[in-house]
């Protein structure tokens, strides 16, 4: 762990997200994702001669709902301004950003590992701006003629662009704190930051802070990691980095500002990163307010009113549903953690068996389980809250014992089909009172010894019975038959 | 009267009356831009069939007693700096020979609605950068009033067009004085608008801040005709401003008595032509005897114009022409020998953007790309762009203060007479004086109107120009109507066109 290492870690995210939206940020054509190459274009996004760019308020709003939820200041004025650079898939020769005033900034998001993994951490926000996104390059090389294929369809994309301070101090971290970016992103409807998608693109920055003999801390050269495509390859990218620059300062003793801020690229298949051109990372982009368009105000009205349409974030949620249906904060924060279509699940189940603690079981020890093996969702999930409960509901009623309940679940899954079917086809039924009783009568004057233990205080004995009663019928519930027995051996007293 | 001789007003009124068919009336214009641009050089496509069908379109619905827009047969010229999904688009550029786009600009999509007649694009200095249109990759334009001299520009092709009698109205834009500047130089009458009063989308763009597009015509009237047209709101354009478009010819009879126009001592420093000078004078005495006052204002940063327009007009037109790389449309080099040892090139992208732009752009478009990418750079954005766009807003402070106490600017629209062709080639600076008295106005975002106020000794027009507060086109309209019912100037045609014609 790094508190045993002879440095901290000190890393900022760079994150950027596509937002919702049905059209691009300053055209009408549509953001569908993977469309055939260029069909999704218009002579704005060409960036042909004489097309003007029209703002897409409902980007600014969606973005706005982010930046709120980050605990950002929302700039009651904003404008745009031009990034220019020289690149095939930026058919402009600029993108249209935001620069010296970005329409948020000054947020935070606190990441909390629930395990204590780590200690909770609030990491700052600096800003968060909208951008247009690029098109794409692809490289053809199939046709081994070294041409390049450019598709458009992406560009002018809506982009929100979310920096961090240097706050986040462990690869572990890092990817957690992202993780509950994208949950409180995607709970908001603000994107559905689908990384192989390109909906959500992260680079991070980092470097090392070095305690010295001396008192004074030394600093490594920052170095920005991109190419991460997954969260995964976000905290494998940062802990060889980290490692890689411990041993670069042993060997080197360079300290930051002594070298210029570097590029490396994450190679995921080899699991290292490399230097990038240095052309790349010293360019001046000429930044200067795009005239074309004219600056944004947003008002206190506006501001109420995006926050009155926004839902419950997840670090809410998890208070309000633990409190609610007094589960543990451990088990609002795994239901929490898997979106909000399975909290609407929880929920409506919870209110069906009436009692949070049993729903919430079912929920992870059983949904979340097949959820997990089949790797889909809880809105594709075979068996709706009304039918789970159903189950649920027997079960604690006694029909069935909680392993012959999972067995009835498995088939309703594997079947779709109502509790009621599923125990008919299965051919089990529900035994009557009256049949335990006899049941187990005949098992007592059957079983004079096991009688005579349980007699003399030695109740573990009944155990015994309960195999013979599954035997003579599978449907008995074994909890039943226990109690039935104990409360016939007592009577015999 | 011969249709080369009419109106705009007029025509459209014969047109409407059935005195002359759009096929007749097209084919006058077609036959005498035939016989004179191979001398002017005004057009550089000319749409004889599409105009012909389209007229015989208009003549035909006429008949059937179908509705007709409000221009209906009126042939229009089209600056080539608008977008046309009909004709190509050049902007006088190698770097967009043949460019055709595939949609029309909101102007020309306006005129196309009110049933103008497209008769061709004119020709302009490449990308409207220029004060000649000796910057087109196409030629120059001559000056119809002496063959040997410069129209100005960068609108000189429609200067010229409407000058030598080859359209009866057309379309330009100006930035710095595009519109007004050779509309002086060639004795017409040329409109720039306020800033968004006419939208720009479909019109290439120059200094998007800067850029406004308007009619020049023969007259002020036939301008506010086309203006009814062509301005208004256009959801395409932020910077479109949503204000109604008044009826302009309706507002044109109100008299002048009463308005103040205002009249800067400095316009009157050295430099001036004393012609011009004199010209201009005898213009506010004119407009005093139709009942205006003149009253001596200041513009106490005008003098700063030229250096404020000189850098936010290339920072601007740097990044609006990053576009043309040869990547997507437009001109591409050849691949070509020039490997990274030989040429010096980092990659063959590289080498494909510098040998397009390098061969695509003429020598004043790469002298603006590099002196707006220069002054853009990290370390001098705030001593070159940051600082104009503060004197930027003293110098639109000085028209709005001005417009406290008048309600008119007037003054010469340039210090000399049309200059001769390859006089200033050889030196930009002097070149970029010629807008010396018109970037005011486009950096103020203001309207100004440019008409003619009489002749030099060898037969050359002499401009004026008026300036307005924002949105008081109908007074710049009506104070130039008023001028040109008291004076006939802008009735003399050109004698080296009328030779031309023979
Ligand atoms: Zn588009």
């Amino acid at each position: 762990m790094s508190t045993a290492a002879p440095y901290t870690t000190i890393i900022g995210l760079e994150v950027h997200v596509q937002l919702m939206t049905r059209t691009k940020l300053f055209c009408g054509c549509s953001t569908k994702f993977g469309g055939a190459p260029n069909t999704q274009v218009c002579p704005t996004c060409l960036g042909l001669p004489g097309s003007l760019p029209v703002m897409n308020r409902q980007a600014f709003d969606l973005a706005l709902r982010a930046a709120l939820a980050l605990d950002c200041t929302i700039a009651p004025f904003t404008k745009w301004d031009r990034k220019n650079y020289f690149y095939p898939d930026l058919p402009k020769g600029y993108q249209i950003s935001q620069f010296d005033l970005p329409f948020s900034s000054d947020g935070t998001l606190e990441v909390v590992d629930p395990k204590g993994a780590f200690e909770p951490r609030r990491v700052g926000i600096i800003r968060v701006h909208l951008e247009e996104d690029a098109g794409k390059s692809m490289h053809d090389e199939a046709a081994g003629t070294g041409d390049t294929r450019i598709d458009l369809n992406r560009a002018g994309t809506p982009l929100c662009e979310i920096v961090t301070q240097p706050d986040l101090r462990s690869p572990q971290e890092s990817r957690a704190w992202l993780n509950e970016l994208k949950l409180l992103l995607v709970y908001l409807g603000v994107s559905d930051c689908n990384m192989q998608e390109g909906s959500l693109r992260v680079d991070a920055n980092v470097n090392l802070h070095i305690p010295q003999a001396d008192g004074r801390v030394a600093k490594t050269p920052i170095v920005e990691i991109k190419n991460m495509n997954s969260f995964r390859s976000v905290e494998r990218a940062l802990v060889y980095e980290a490692a890689r620059q411990w041993e670069e300062w042993q060997a080197t003793k360079a300290e930051m500002g002594k070298t210029p801020k570097q590029t490396r690229g994450w190679d995921d298949p080899a699991g290292i990163t490399r230097a990038q051109r240095h052309k790349e990372e010293s360019s001046d982009y000429r930044y200067f307010p795009e005239p074309d368009l004219v600056p944004v105000t947003v008002t206190a009205e506006q501001i109420a009113s995006i926050r009155g349409e926004m839902r419950e974030p997840p670090v809410s949620l998890r208070k309000s549903l633990a409190s609610k249906w007094t589960i543990s904060a451990y088990d609002a924060d795994v239901l929490v953690n898997q979106g909000r279509e399975l909290v609407d699940y929880f929920e409506d189940l919870a209110t069906r068996v009436g009692e949070g603690k049993v729903a919430s079981n079912w929920m992870q020890q059983d949904v979340l389980r097949i959820l997990n093996d089949t790797n889909s969702t809880v809105t594709a999930f075979p068996i709706r809250p009304a039918g789970l409960a159903d189950l649920i509901g027997r079960v604690v009623k006694g029909d069935f014992d909680t392993s012959r309940g999972r067995e009835i679940f498995a088939e309703m899954v594997t079947s779709g089909r109502p509790v009621d079917e599923v125990v008919a086809s299965m051919g089990i039924s529900a035994v009557s009172d009256d049949d335990v009783l006899a049941l187990c009568r005949e098992l007592l004057a059957a079983n004079p010894k096991i009688v005579a233990d349980v007699k003399s205080g030695k109740e573990q004995a009944a155990a015994g019975l309960i195999g013979q009663a599954k035997k003579k019928n599978p449907n008995v519930n074994p909890g039943k038959v226990r109690a039935t027995c104990i409360d016939l051996i007592r009577a015999m007293e | 009267m011969q249709p080369l001789e009419m109106s705009a007003v007029d025509l459209v009124a014969a047109l409407r009356q059935g005195d002359i068919t759009a096929v007749q009336c097209t084919t006058v214009f077609l036959d005498r831009i035939e016989a004179t641009n191979g001398t002017i050089n005004a057009f550089l496509t000319v749409d004889r069939e599409g105009s012909l069908v389209r007229a015989a379109d208009i003549d035909a619905r006429r008949k059937a007693g179908k509705p007709l827009g409000a221009l209906a047969g009126l042939p229009v010229a089209l600056k080539d700096v608008l977008c046309t999904n009909d004709m190509p688009t050049t902007c006088a550029s190698k770097m967009l020979k043949g460019f055709r786009p595939p949609y029309d600009a909101d102007v020309v999509a306006r005129l196309r609605q009110a049933d103008a007649v497209f008769v061709g694009k004119t020709n302009m200095d490449e990308f409207a950068m220029g004060g000649s249109n000796e910057n087109s990759a196409f030629g120059p334009v001559r000056n119809p009033w002496d063959l040997s001299r410069a129209p100005g520009g960068s609108s000189g092709g429609s200067a010229a067009c409407v000058a030598a009698d080859m359209a009866p109205v057309a379309i330009g834009s100006d930035t710095g004085g595009s519109i007004r500047q050779p509309a002086g130089l060639c004795g017409i009458t040329g409109l720039k608008p306020t800033y968004g009063r006419v939208s720009r989308r479909g019109l290439v763009a120059f200094a998007s801040s800067l850029d406004q597009i308007g009619p020049m015509a023969r007259s002020a009237a036939d301008c506010a005709l086309i203006m009814e047209t062509i301005a208004g709101h256009d959801p395409g354009d932020s910077t479109s401003l949503s204000v109604d478009v008044p009826r302009y010819t309706d507002l044109l009879d109100k008299p002048l008595s009463g308005v103040r126009i205002g009249r800067v001592p400095e316009h009157y420093a050295e430099g001036l032509d004393p012609e011009v000078a004199k010209g201009v004078e005898e213009a506010f005495a004119v407009l005093k005897a139709a009942g205006a006052t003149v009253h001596d204002v200041q513009l106490p940063h005008a003098k700063y114009g030229i250096p404020t327009y000189y850098l936010i007009a290339p920072c601007e037109a740097s990044s609006n022409l990053a576009r043309y790389d040869g990547a997507h449309y437009g001109h591409r080099a050849e691949p070509g020998g020039h490997a990274k040892k030989a040429g010096g090139f980092e990659s063959p992208l590289v080498e494909m953007y510098c040998r397009s732009r390098a061969e695509g752009f003429g020598p004043e478009v790469k002298r603006r790309i590099m002196l707006g990418t220069y002054a853009l750079s990290a370390g001098y954005y705030d001593a070159y762009y940051a600082k104009a766009l503060r004197v930027r807003r003293l110098i639109r402070q000085d028209y709005l203060d001005a417009f406290q106490s008048v309600d008119l600017v007037g003054g010469p629209v340039s210090a000399t007479p049309a200059f001769k062709l390859g006089e200033k080639t050889d030196d930009p600076l002097a070149m970029y004086l010629v807008d010396l008295y018109t970037v005011g106005t486009n950096l103020a975002g203001v309207g100004g109107i440019s008409f003619p106020c009489g002749f030099t000794k060898s037969g050359l027009p002499i401009g004026f120009q008026l300036q307005a507060p924002p949105l008081a086109e109908p007074l710049l309209l009506q104070a130039a109507d008023r001028f040109q019912r008291l004076t006939d100037w802008h009735r003399r045609r050109p004698k080296a066109a009328g030779e031309v014609k023979a």
